[in-house]
């Protein structure tokens, strides 16, 4: 028993959808109300289920309800869950941000938490005084920084600019150093999130690196929220995974990182009927998307194998005559987030210009290029030398399996995020 | 009662609650965090006179740009009394206290609106940064302190009759009283303007009628005697009188006033950490 370091009791969080103004001192006054005569929150009622996809009808919302679990003492426990899952939430209350509303948690020793590197930074400040700001608003004390300086600049290599404000320093610099500081922090618990995803490949290694020393070597107990499934598995020792404000899967990681991927296929298919459920995907003043459509052997689905082409069918309208509009996606590989390929539909012919009128533009993924596996295909349009028109807005989720293709003979599964078919010529030398 | 005994087997360093207690206002976390205060101040000053060419002289010449423009509206056009002192001292008095209040009060009241990004992102107590604020205003009102007590002996040694005595040594009272007021204050407002925005627009305009409630701009003795008592009622009153009658000699002094207003002002410095307390804890939600 005693070597839990956190024991979440029965957390939930209650939030107030829409704008926060008119209606609001009434309602704060029913509340208070309700508390003097010692009654429940008459609003706590009526909260539903966080599912940010269905339109509920009242603007209470639970972003987390009914959250227990228990974190040992070094543990290093991954929280995984969609957008919009509570992840956020979740870390914010641990980390004394904001407050649950109902439960309770209990802690043993000093929590850190880095929800954003760089908090506090003052742009005209040197990146000296920066690094003593930051590390006591993370709760060092000045000794204690002092003491670990060296090591910081080091971690950052900013050496030459440490007596330079820092709104002179390149972003990499500038978050380099902000993740050093936030790197040589010594407490007893540390909460991280995303953080890891910036700098370049090498800074994001060191981090890495660092992350593994703190929790693995320094038997610290950590708390690391993501998206990257590759970090997930190589860091933490137990995952937590949150679906619609609650725990939908709380044990071994391997077992958590299989039940999201399984999840989000299963929800794929849901997303591409509600996408054809709805009249138009995307509107823009010059463009409408009216439906993607994917296709495998005039099956729609999101479901391929591998060995067998893909169509992707755009249908859209343009409203005014838009020179060198470019319709495109990109494929992002789901576990290790890496973007396999962008193409866009004038990559092998000159862009012609639209007139308006309703348009058809189909791609054709070829066959075995894409290894068994769940990639994103995320939607790009814009238009050349003007801007996008998408932002990340839409991407639908696929899933491809090898039954037949190749390889498929072999129980091995192939490293890399592509399997294409190489030509190989073999012969015997006599 | 089992359960009640194994939790205190386990000791719990902490425990994250929707509530808090009315009066556990957690000062000894506060003053785990005392570095962090004096890094405030420290960013404070260094960040405003970065890029400036005059620098630190910007403090002098702040108060004493406001006490001519003053000497040349109200004692020149509006021609109100300065019960026979110095235009200059007599402004440059007022100028300096009153700046002091009105800086720190400005600053806490809009303190969850200024830092709304940072401290949704970190937890510190949030009581720092008031404190912070009050403790850079006070090194700044130092300075300008410094200004008033060299221009004070230049009119002295002129020979000027001016009468100085023995309550000066109230000064660091006076002081702290002010500081704990506009700090009290502040939280209050601070408090109020997280979810109703209402109060910051009002919050400028309020604090230039205090001033006019205050004797700054004119001598407590030029009031008729049947309204005294409306400009008796604001705690600032007994103080700028005091530090008047102490150094130059002219105005009001009683105890009663003084120990009115240090009493007014422990009521609000323990009103304002209640409220600002319960607030900082949620305010993340609503602001």
């Amino acid at each position: 028993m005693s070597d839990i370091v956190i024991k979440a009791e029965n957390i939930g969080k209650l939030y107030k959808l829409g704008e926060i103004g008119t209606g609001t001192i009434s309602h704060d006054l029913n509340r208070w109300w309700a508390r003097v005569r010692g009654k429940e929150d008459p609003f706590t009622k009526i909260g539903q289920a966080n599912d940010r996809t269905v339109k509920g009808d009242n603007d209470w919302v639970w972003a987390l309800q009914d959250i227990n679990f228990e974190v040992k003492q070094g543990e290093v426990l991954g929280i995984i869950g969609r957008n919009g899952a509570g992840k956020s939430t979740l870390l914010k209350i641990l980390s004394k941000v904001t407050t649950p509303s109902t439960g309770r948690i209990k802690v043993k020793g000093r929590i850190a938490s880095l929800l954003e590197v760089g908090t506090g930074f003052h742009p005209e400040l040197t990146g000296r005084e920066n690094i003593f700001l930051n590390g006591a608003i993370l709760g060092m004390t000045k000794a204690e920084i002092k003491s670990k300086f060296d090591e910081i600049v080091d971690f950052a290599g900013v050496e030459r600019y440490i007596d330079t404000p820092v709104k002179r320093y390149s972003s990499g610099m500038y978050v380099r150093l902000a993740f050093a500081v936030a790197a040589f922090l010594e407490p007893e618990i540390l909460i991280i999130d995303e953080v890891l995803a910036v700098g370049d490949i090498e800074f994001q290694n060191k981090c890495m690196g660092r992350m593994k020393d703190v929790s693995i070597n320094d038997g610290r107990t950590v708390l690391f929220v993501s998206h990257n499934m590759a970090a997930i598995s190589n860091l933490c020792n137990s995952l937590c995974l949150l679906d619609r404000g609650g725990i939908e899967y709380l044990g071994d990681v391997e077992e958590g990182v299989n039940r999201y991927m399984q999840y989000s296929k299963t929800k794929g298919v849901e997303i591409i009927n509600r996408i054809a459920a709805q009249n138009s995907l995307l509107k823009h003043e010059l463009f409408e998307l009216i439906s993607i459509r994917l296709l495998q052997d005039d099956q729609e689905g999101v479901e391929f194998v591998t060995n067998r082409d893909v169509k992707i069918k755009f249908l859209y309208r343009v409203e005014k005559t838009i020179i060198g509009l470019r319709i495109g996606f990109d494929i992002v590989e789901l576990k290790s987030g890496i973007t396999v390929f962008r193409s866009f539909h004038d990559d092998r012919k000159e862009s012609k210009t639209h007139e308006s009128g309703e348009f058809e533009n189909t791609a054709t993924l070829p066959a075995n290029l894409l290894i068994s596996g769940s990639y994103n295909l995320k939607i790009v349009i814009g238009i050349h030398n003007v801007g996008w028109i998408t932002n990340d807005e839409i991407s639908i989720l696929i899933q491809t399996h090898n039954t037949t293709g190749i390889n498929s003979q072999y129980a091995d599964n192939r490293p890399g995020v592509i399997l294409p078919a190489i030509d190989w010529v073999s012969k015997k030398n006599n | 009662m089992s359960v009640h005994t194994e939790e205190q087997n386990e000791n719990w360093s902490e425990i994250i609650e929707p509530k808090t207690r009315l009066l556990d206002l957690r000062l000894r976390e506060l003053w785990r965090y005392r570095d962090l205060v004096l890094m405030f101040v420290r960013r404070d000053f260094v960040a405003n006179y970065k890029q400036t060419i005059l620098g630190p002289i910007w403090f002098f010449l702040q108060p004493l740009l406001t006490t001519i423009t003053y000497i040349f509206i109200f004692g020149r056009m509006a021609g109100l009394s300065t019960d026979g002192l110095p235009m200059l001292l007599f402004y440059l008095s007022g100028v300096t206290i009153w700046n002091y209040f009105a800086e720190t009060l400005n600053k806490t009241a809009t303190v969850f609106k200024d830092n709304a990004q940072m401290f949704g992102k970190v937890y510190f107590p949030r009581l720092t940064m008031p404190f912070s604020i009050v403790l850079s205003n006070l090194v700044r009102f130092a300075i300008q302190f410094l200004l008033f007590l060299i221009i004070w002996v230049w009119y002295l040694a002129k020979g000027h009759n001016l009468q100085p005595n023995f309550l000066i040594a109230l000064t660091p009272v006076l002081v702290l009283l002010m500081g704990l007021q506009a700090l009290g204050t502040g939280m209050i407002i601070s408090a109020l303007t997280t979810k109703y925005k209402d109060l910051i627009f009002l919050l400028t305009f309020g604090v230039q009628l205090l001033m006019f409630a205050t004797p700054v701009i004119y001598p407590m003795s030029s009031i008729p005697e049947q309204y005294q008592w409306v400009i008796q009622a604001n705690p600032m009153s007994a103080i700028v009188e005091t530090f008047r009658y102490s150094y130059l000699g002219s105005g009001t002094f009683s105890w009663l006033q003084l120990g009115y207003s240090a009493g007014v002002t422990l009521v609000i410095l323990i009103l304002g950490t209640i409220i600002f307390n319960r607030v900082e804890k949620s305010f993340t939600d609503t602001v």
